[in-house]
């Protein structure tokens, strides 16, 4: 291909498109299970696990499923890239498979049960799993940052490809930037349901978090310039003007929590998390297992990826409208002559 | 070229180890997950007929029923959605040399699924959580796209099962490399269409006679309590949250023996050896007769029941057909034929239950209506559930083992295909544990929503107050 962009390329892309939609909706889902984690005892932090539950018990099924998007993709269209994956990845990808079970299981149980005990024990299970499963997750994006997945069937070492400086960089990191969504977004959402003392506490938590995730940044530099010198290389090469982008959305995210704009501050913090991604993939170009296998080496029949296109155009065409429905419909209050505003109303008032 | 046949001989030893917990722990993870999937196929439906009846007549009974229906939607939907991503590891997890290969054809019906599944999650979501933000109309209607996504999903997770027993779409190089990929041809593999048909309709008789034996229970405890505690209302609601689901599940049944003779016969044509795997056959024969049971050794089945001429009846319709025994397959491409045969007997034994039961059920409600409420009837019902669930379970059994030693049948061993990474048997007894657990806490959740269903769940401080909201909103 000498001009422009291959088909490979934008097939890449658009699984690119699904992992910073999950690393933004399912990371802030999996961020949420961090605060209830953190909230405290049963009764100090009934309020935020309110919250919290109330913000992604409608939509955690559909941000889940970009994960499968993901994978699905890589695995048709990337056959043997995703194979060497997952083969020498492979325990990382359970535990963080498991983590998830866990996670959507007891958050699932603990909506429908009323005993206390039950109810801490499953609200105990998600949030510990919500901690675990982005770290996995993390330390999986490290691994193939870093050059440690060499191509063919779990031919990487399957202990030190995952257990290393970059990899546990990766997977703090990943920790983090799930908990920092979160807060901002909870921001947002607890303002709306009046909540003002919980924004308040979690625009707290929002910066806390962003100072700790910019430091540990720093840190990473070196981590990455000691272990993972080929991503380095391109992060302070080709993708330096993306980093910047990021850090300064990072900033100007700052401000804007300190301002308490909550709205903007989603849009800014969004696209600090989403540069750190787009930086990743840009100082990895062209390669989908650094440096060992191409885009192009990796891609499968152009049948298939001509399919896949089409399917892809075609699923979005029914997909986005519906997805777009949801957020809008649970963004707005219910309907106000539901007894569920009118409950709403009378809890806010009782609560506050 | 030299080659090193050290590293080599490990990565095979490997291999072979990890073979038998790789199987197992995808059996284990697909067992599971095939229940779910089937409850969230088809349990959406009768969540919105309820819902639908309730609305247009006004009826209370079934008003509850729908509301209780869809808590346990979402904790099945959940349970469903979990086990599934497991699943889409593990397939490159522990089948790499599928992925590796064959992941350009294979893959692209799960691509498909996974919008499917994307639709399903999005309208789950705004179904369970939409009572007071949709009209009750527009609530009813998005039941539609989860159906609909729902039944597309089994369509494209089968196409691909089928085409690992009739592989198409593509050719074979001379280095093995695959040409002429057709990814949408691959969905088409001959054995398709028998095999969707079987599952949709399994999806239907698993979620219909599996919540019918709940209420059924649920009429022997009110029925041994001696009446009391038993109002009209909750007489009325019990008996409807056990008809609406029996009637699906009878409607389905007969369909079902007419599919499962349509599917055996793709499996004679197209796959010989599974067929007789399923038979426990060694001869071939003409005028070959329907064994029961029994037990397979040195080529030859022992202590079964034979309906003479059963078999060339079955799969020719003519007593003196020929039909082809394992003799015909080296030994090295046969299947494991006790697991097979007793698993198909098994399955064509619940089936055939299930059609009894689903045919005095239909005379009951034509001629004999006090039938339904006779104790022994209600007991029927009740078993159906697990009835249904084994028949699930052994149908799976047999097409999966059946078709081993193949992962890609003609083309790629299940031993060729699984991952050397060392250690990848821990896998499997983790999978073990969790699914038990998971297993115990979704049958303790379930069992907890049935007794307590309108009691909505506190929330440590405030959530009783958006609960019973949710719940009044529901029920206005």
């Amino acid at each position: 291909m000498t001009t422009g962009v291959s088909l490979a390329e934008v097939l890449l892309g658009v699984m690119f498109i699904g992992l910073i939609a999950y690393a933004l909706f399912g990371g802030a889902d999996f961020g949420a299970g961090i605060w209830d984690l953190l909230a405290g005892g049963t009764r100090r932090g009934a309020r935020h696990r309110t919250l919290i539950e109330h913000s992604i018990a409608p939509v955690w099924e559909a941000n889940h499923v970009w994960l499968i998007f993901v994978l699905v993709v890589l695995w048709t269209a990337f056959s043997t890239g995703f194979a060497a994956v997952v083969t020498t990845l492979y325990m990382p990808l359970t535990l963080a498979a498991f983590g998830m079970i866990a996670r959507g299981a007891a958050f699932a149980f603990r909506k429908s049960i009323s005993s206390l005990p039950m109810r801490r024990f499953f609200g105990a299970c998600f949030a510990a799993s919500s901690l675990a499963t982005p770290f996995f997750l993390g330390t999986v994006v490290g691994a193939v940052a870093s050059s440690r997945v060499p191509p063919g069937i779990a031919t990487g070492n399957v202990v030190t490809s995952w257990l290393n400086p970059t990899s546990i960089l990766g997977g703090v990191l990943a920790v983090l930037v799930c908990a920092y969504l979160a807060a901002v977004f909870l921001c947002l959402d607890a303002r709306r349901e009046g909540y003002d003392d919980l924004a308040d506490q979690f625009r707290t938590r929002a910066l806390g978090t962003a100072a700790t995730t910019g430091v540990v940044g720093l840190v990473g530099i070196f981590v990455l310039r000691a272990d993972a010198p080929l991503l380095f290389e391109g992060l302070i090469g080709r993708a330096l003007p993306v980093i910047v982008v990021s850090v300064l959305a990072g900033i100007a995210s700052i401000v804007l929590l300190i301002v308490r704009r909550y709205g903007i501050a989603r849009i800014t913090s969004s696209v600090a998390v989403a540069t750190i991604l787009v930086g990743w993939a840009v100082a990895q170009y062209p390669y989908l297992l650094l440096p060992y296998l191409t885009i192009e080496e990796a891609a499968g029949a152009r049948t298939t990826l001509v399919a896949m296109t089409v399917v892809l155009v075609l699923g979005s065409l029914v997909l986005v409208p519906a997805l777009v429905w949801m957020f809008v419909l649970f963004s707005r209050p219910p309907r106000a002559d539901s007894a569920e505003a009118v409950e709403a109303s009378g809890a806010r008032s009782s609560i506050v | 070229m030299e080659v090193d046949v050290a590293p080599l001989s490990i990565v095979l030893a490997d291999a072979a180890g990890n073979l038998y917990p790789a199987r197992m722990q995808m059996a284990i993870s697909l067992g599971w997950h095939i229940v779910f999937s089937c409850l969230g196929v088809a349990f959406p439906a009768m969540v919105m007929f309820a819902e639908w009846r309730g609305h247009r007549t006004g009826d209370a009974a079934l008003h509850e029923l729908a509301h209780t229906w869809a808590k346990a939607m979402g904790v099945l939907f959940a349970a469903g959605a979990v086990s599934g991503t497991l699943l889409t590891f593990e397939m490159g997890i522990l089948w790499p040399g599928l992925m590796n290969t064959y992941g350009e054809i294979f893959g692209f019906p799960f691509v498909l699924e996974g919008f499917s599944f994307f639709i399903e999650a999005i309208f789950v979501g705004i179904y369970l959580f939409g009572w007071s933000r949709l009209s009750p109309r527009a609530h009813i209607l998005c039941a539609v796209p989860m159906v609909l996504a729902g039944m597309a999903g089994t369509f494209f997770v089968v196409a691909a099962n089928a085409w690992m027993n009739n592989p198409v779409g593509f050719d074979v190089a001379p280095d093995g490399t695959l040409t002429n990929v057709n990814p949408i041809a691959g969905m088409f593999a001959p054995s398709m269409p028998p095999q969707v048909a079987h599952m949709w309709i399994a999806a239907f008789m698993v979620t219909g006679f599996g919540i019918a034996s709940v209420y059924a229970v649920g009429l022997l405890r009110a029925r041994r309590d001696g009446g009391h505690r038993r109002g009209e209302h909750r007489d009325r609601y019990l008996r409807m949250g056990m008809l609406i689901p029996l009637t699906v599940a009878a409607v389905f049944t007969p369909i079902q023996i007419g599919v499962g003779d349509w599917i055996a016969n793709t499996v004679a044509e197209l796959q010989p050896a599974k067929l007789a795997a399923m038979e426990a056959q060694y001869e071939t024969r003409a005028g070959a007769p329907l064994s029961l049971g029994g037990i397979y050794y040195d080529d030859e089945l022992h202590y079964s029941l034979e309906v003479p001429y059963g078999l060339s009846l079955l799969i020719h319709h003519d007593p003196s057909g020929v039909v082809p025994g394992l003799e015909e397959v080296p030994e090295e491409d046969q299947p494991p034929v006790n697991v097979v045969h007793l698993a198909y007997n098994t399955m064509v034994g619940a089936g055939s239950a299930l059609l009894l039961l689903a045919l005095v059920y239909g005379f009951a409600m034509w001629k004999r209506r006090h039938w339904i409420e006779n104790v022994w009837f209600l007991r029927a019902v009740a078993v159906s559930g697990i009835l249904a669930v084994a028949a699930l379970e052994t149908g799976w059994v047999t097409t999966e083992v059946g078709r081993q030693p193949w992962i890609v049948y003609g083309h790629l061993r299940t031993a060729e295909a699984v991952s050397p990474a060392p250690g990848l048997f821990l896998g499997f007894y983790a999978v073990a544990v969790i699914y038990v657990v998971l297993t115990v806490f979704t049958v303790y959740v379930l069992r907890r929503l049935a007794s307590h269903h309108d009691v909505a769940a506190p929330y440590e401080g405030s959530d009783a107050d958006a609960g019973r909201a949710e719940e009044r909103s529901g029920a206005r």
